[in-house]
């Protein structure tokens, strides 16, 4: 059982990277590599931060304005510099890895016996792993709500329209640049939230622990495009999160068969390549049909 | 004598320069547009047309000249700035909008062409019953597809909602690339029917690039000719009504390559 909650728990936790990743990848539809930097970024600054004595919350919040820096650095590169998107992100992701090194002092440091988000009065009452489920759940809401406000708001149309057509969004007056700006910096901010999350619920960051991030968060996006279909946009938000906690539980399906944690990485790999594949399959056997459908 | 709209001023657009294959794209052009003109440009393939076009827009800078708005120079002003007064109805169907988003939701977008955008809710609801008004005007039911995404329209009806888009709010000067080149005759016919009776009643100030020798003459007020970068003919009023297709055919065929 506390297998399973804690498995919603770190769904819900992820669900802020995959999150942060649909602003880029879905909807100015870009690959954004950065995330793999500001992933790392921003679990050292909130460790980082808290070890020096700064509150979790404030430390949590200095991560997504790391990770925001970071994000805008390479919108800047992109749209500014003239460097392809994918080389641009890389270059923020190498440069962060020193960055983590250097905000950390060491490749990796622990939280242990410090106060982090996850252990406050109120949720440190909770049955095990269910603190990662409530705070997951507060966290999830406030950012699917913000992101829902801001995708409904002229501002945030232009910068939908600036990913579906960016010759018709300049030629209606929007600043493409600034929109893509914007968004990689805020989809990066919110990983490096992400990040900050998970290093307070592991207890420790890593400069590694950015490797794989991009797979995991594009799991997020895909499982939940394939299990629930055609959406509106909003409603592809909270897929996006369900789509984060079944992720999970087909990782802990893996490793209860008997595979090592080890081969995570592999794992994750091969689970978002087989559901990447799914709508080639689907064409070619009509799988959804007699799985979903029935004898309908 | 007021102040003309639009004038290009010994406009120069050099490509390839301190290359052998240096070229005038645009060579010494001017041209002076007045409030309310509609002008058909007709010209062979790779005379300027589009090139014309990108320096009114803005999406090419030029090399020498000066563009004048209303005696205001905007010769270097952004892609983005220009929209403010200019609108444009690109060739293809898939240029002039957003697929994912719905006819309303691409319409609302138009409305606030060259506006500032912030983060106030966009209200699309109030402004339904607008948007249902104005696509009735359209053929092809695009008034019963307002919360379809557009990649799901027709060609026609794509074309119908770029054109509405570009028109919506009012611009001082309307930019028409072929905007019918690649619809079928029927639907070509209906568009161009459209665009000059909305031309007409909104009293529009617009250039229209065509290669159909009869709506350039039977369309707008002014025609002009390019060639090789330059304005070779250019007939207003009376003297284009008397302008004849096989005049017209004659000229083509008697110019240089």
């Amino acid at each position: 059982m506390s297998i399973i909650v804690s498995a919603i728990g770190q769904g819900l936790i992820w669900g802020v990277i995959g999150l942060g990743l649909f602003l880029t990848f879905r909807i100015l539809d870009f690959p954004d590599m950065t995330v793999e930097g500001t992933f790392p970024l921003g679990a050292a600054v909130c460790v980082a931060a808290i070890s020096h004595g700064i509150s979790p919350l404030l430390a949590t919040l200095l991560a997504f304005g790391a990770g925001t820096l970071a994000g805008l650095t390479t919108g800047l590169l992109y749209t500014k510099g003239k460097i392809p998107i994918l080389l641009a992100g890389i270059l923020v992701m190498t440069a962060s890895y020193s960055l983590n090194l250097r905000i950390m002092g060491r490749a990796n440091l622990s939280l242990y016996g410090k106060n982090t988000l996850f252990n406050g009065k109120f949720l440190s009452s909770l049955p095990p792993y269910f603190n990662s489920v409530v705070l997951g759940i507060i966290v999830i809401v406030i950012i699917t709500s913000l992101i829902i406000y801001f995708l409904q708001t002229n501002l945030g149309q232009a910068f939908i329209a600036t990913g579906d057509n960016p010759t018709m969004a300049k030629s209606l007056g929007i600043s493409t640049d600034n929109m893509q700006i914007m968004g990689v910096g805020v989809s990066n901010g919110l990983i490096a939230l992400g990040g900050a999350l998970v290093a307070q619920n592991n207890g420790f960051a890593d400069v590694n622990m950015g490797i794989g991030i991009i797979v995991v968060a594009l799991a997020s996006i895909i499982i939940g495009e394939v299990v629930f279909g055609e959406l509106t946009m909003n409603q592809r938000l909270v897929a996006t999160t369900l789509g984060s906690i079944l992720y999970r539980f087909v990782i802990l399906i893996v490793l209860t068969l008997g595979f090592d944690a080890n081969d995570l990485n592999l794992i994750s790999a091969i689970v978002l390549a087989i559901f990447m594949m799914i709508p080639v399959f689907e064409s070619r056997f009509k799988i959804r049909h007699t799985f979903l459908k029935g004898g309908r | 004598m007021t102040t003309p709209l639009l004038e290009l001023k010994d406009v120069v657009v050099t490509v390839n320069s301190d290359t052998p294959e240096e070229l005038n794209i645009m060579d010494h052009l001017n041209l002076t547009i007045n409030e309310g003109d509609f002008i058909t440009v007709l010209g062979t393939n790779g005379a300027g047309k589009s090139t014309l076009f990108n320096v009114i827009g803005g999406d090419l800078p030029i090399t020498s000249g000066q563009i004048l708005l209303r005696g205001k120079d905007i010769t270097h002003l952004s892609v983005e700035k220009r929209t403010k007064f200019l609108s444009r109805v690109f060739q293809d169907p898939k240029m002039g909008t957003a697929p994912r988003m719905t006819v309303a939701e691409n319409l609302l977008l138009a409305q606030k062409r060259g506006q500032h955008r912030g983060l106030i809710p966009r209200n699309l609801k109030q402004q339904l019953p607008y948007f249902k008004e104005i696509t009735q005007t359209m053929p092809n039911g695009l008034s019963e597809r307002l919360n379809t995404p557009t990649g799901s329209l027709s060609g026609g009806q794509r074309q119908a909602l770029s054109f509405l888009m570009a028109t919506i709010k009012k611009p001082d000067l309307l930019l028409l690339d072929e905007h019918t080149a690649a619809l079928d005759p029927k639907t070509s016919t209906d568009l161009m029917q459209i665009t000059n009776q909305s031309i007409n009643d909104e009293h529009l100030t617009a250039l229209m690039i065509t290669h159909h020798l009869n709506d350039a003459l039977v369309s707008g007020n002014r025609l002009i000719v390019l060639s090789h970068g330059q304005i070779v003919f250019d007939v207003t009023g009376e003297q284009k009504q008397q302008l004849t297709s096989e005049q017209l055919y004659d000229y083509f065929s008697d110019l240089p390559n």
